[in-house]
């Protein structure tokens, strides 16, 4: 009985793990992690692992690993799959067999060189070690770039802000989110890190930096200046493919795997950031990097990894927390040709229509969790194929809740 | 001992709702079901540290604003990852169009 080898100890990996021994799964699981420690979650690590110095959290239902029979080995690099044998190599040399692979390797983040900047100066965040070295850096009243506006940034730059430092982000597009989220729900937050005292400069890229005698200045591309302590670097993650391509797996964009998450190898499968996976709902092929797909994606690997044909298909969730404000996202947006808002005690709701008049996609923004509920209403609305009209979605007389029940 | 303080008129919360209730340093959330009946159960999700008063009702489960942790609110049972263990519940009841609760 070789049993199942789940390669990452991330929200993937551990769900998988866990969810196998809830199935009554006797045989061997074994957990490999390349970090040192015990498993984490990673969303606070840009926000209060930040703020004030904790640790971050351990994953729910990490701390029973041992208690289920669960071998969790951690500081476990793995250097190659040989899927003939079925068994995977690590750094030292020993040789793991399997019958089920799960590949749970999550992304790390795209790194920047800035010509004239060391590289240990232009600073990014995916690991608890990351953050640690942010909050070593930090010091109230340094200048510090943030460069990319997206999500990771804002916080970054949210928390760095409320640490008391000078920032100042650059994104090359023409706003923050252009990617992630509506442009009425964007100037909200624009609007937040003004409010505090960030500077945000859109359609701004770095040519290159020369050192001062306090510093760093860095010299954008259309002629400006800025003073920088040092940099941090937001800008996307990569998947972490390169096991899969080496193995001979289909690599486009992450693992490419089926509604199942079956990769080309039907021993083995792959789950979370790392993961390519067709979402029917939306006619398309995503790659997410989203804290509850990767956990409900691991939970549904591993039932598939013993047998079943589990699909998954639901609507995309995402949060954001910046200072007080909490956004929340669901669905995707694909083929957005109508726009609705809805204003609420400070709080904004967008919804996202297709030209078939359907609903695609809810974004909100509000004080601390005020958006939630009708997030979480409108995620039920896409997952059931409801599709209320956009005078419905617009009119706070009618209570949203009321059109889930038709 | 029994200890039970006014909430609230029943008026103020919605038949499927919930809302936030704090007293001398305790947050509750406290639920009007479908049918009329009055639960409270802690106010913060056993997860992390994130008020429930802000989480969807739908029949007898709330669902955490943050998390999806999801509970039945009647009995205080954790429904499955993320949340593993119980929310604490309280008694409750109604009098005269009021909502009370036992702290102790």
């Amino acid at each position: 009985m070789y049993g199942i080898l789940i390669i990452g100890a991330g929200e993937a990996g551990v769900q998988a793990a866990l969810t196998l021994r809830q199935q009554g799964y006797q045989g061997q699981i074994t957990l490999l992690g390349d970090e040192s420690g015990r498993p984490y979650e990673r969303p606070p690590l840009s926000k209060q692992c930040l703020l004030d110095g904790s640790d971050a959290p351990l994953i729910s239902g990490s701390q029973q690993l041992e208690a289920l029979n669960i071998q969790y080995r951690n500081g476990q690099r793995v250097v190659a799959i040989h899927r003939n044998q079925q068994q995977v190599e690590l750094a030292s040399g020993e040789q793991l067999p399997y019958e089920r692979l799960l590949l749970a390797t999550g992304a790390q983040a795209r790194t920047l060189t800035i010509e004239g900047m060391p590289a240990e100066q232009v600073l990014t965040l995916r690991s608890r070690g990351d953050a640690e070295r942010i909050r070593q850096r930090a010091r109230p009243g340094q200048n510090v770039v943030m460069i990319g506006a997206g999500f990771i940034g804002l916080e970054l730059a949210a928390s760095l802000r409320t640490l008391g430092l000078e920032v100042t982000v650059l994104e090359s597009a023409e706003r923050i989110l252009q990617r992630a989220v509506p442009a009425s729900i964007a100037s909200l937050i624009a609007a937040e890190h003004q409010q505090q005292g960030v500077e945000i400069r859109c359609q701004s890229s770095v040519e290159y930096a020369s050192s001062t005698d306090y510093g760093y200045q860095l010299h954008l591309l259309n002629g400006e200046r800025i003073n920088a302590d040092w940099v941090l670097a937001g800008i996307g993650s990569v998947p972490n493919t390169h096991l899969a391509q080496d193995a001979g797996l289909n690599v486009d964009n992450g693992i490419q795997v089926d509604h199942c998450l079956r990769t080309s190898d039907p021993m083995i499968f792959a789950a979370g950031d790392c993961a390519r996976f067709p979402l029917d709902l939306y006619n398309t092929e995503v790659r997410l990097e989203s804290w509850r797909c990767a956990r409900e994606q691991g939970e549904i690997a591993a039932l598939n990894m013993l047998g079943a044909n589990t699909i998954y298909n639901v609507a995309p969730w995402f949060w954001s927390d910046q200072y007080q404000l909490g956004l929340q996202m669901v669905g995707l947006p694909i083929g957005v040709t109508q726009e609705v808002i809805r204003d609420f005690n400070g709080s904004r709701l967008v919804f996202l229509l297709n030209a078939h008049q359907q609903l695609v996609a809810a974004c909100g923004v509000g004080p601390g969790n005020t958006v939630a509920r009708d997030i979480k209403i409108a995620e039920r609305l896409i997952n059931q194929g409801l599709h209320p009209s956009a005078e419905q979605l617009a009119d706070t007389s009618i209570s949203l809740k009321s059109l889930l029940k038709g | 001992m029994a200890n039970w303080i006014e909430v609230c008129s029943l008026d103020e919360i919605d038949p499927e709702d919930v809302m936030r209730f704090d007293h001398n340093q305790h947050s509750w959330a406290i639920y009007r079901c479908p049918n009329g009946e009055v639960y409270a159960t802690s106010g913060h999700c056993t997860h992390e540290r994130i008020h429930l008063a802000d989480g969807l009702v739908m029949d007898d489960i709330i669902e955490c604003p943050k998390h999806n942790g999801r509970f039945n609110y009647k009995t205080g049972k954790a429904q499955g990852a993320p949340v593993c263990e119980h929310l604490k519940t309280w008694p409750t009841r109604v009098e005269n169009g009021l909502i009370f609760l036992n702290v102790e």
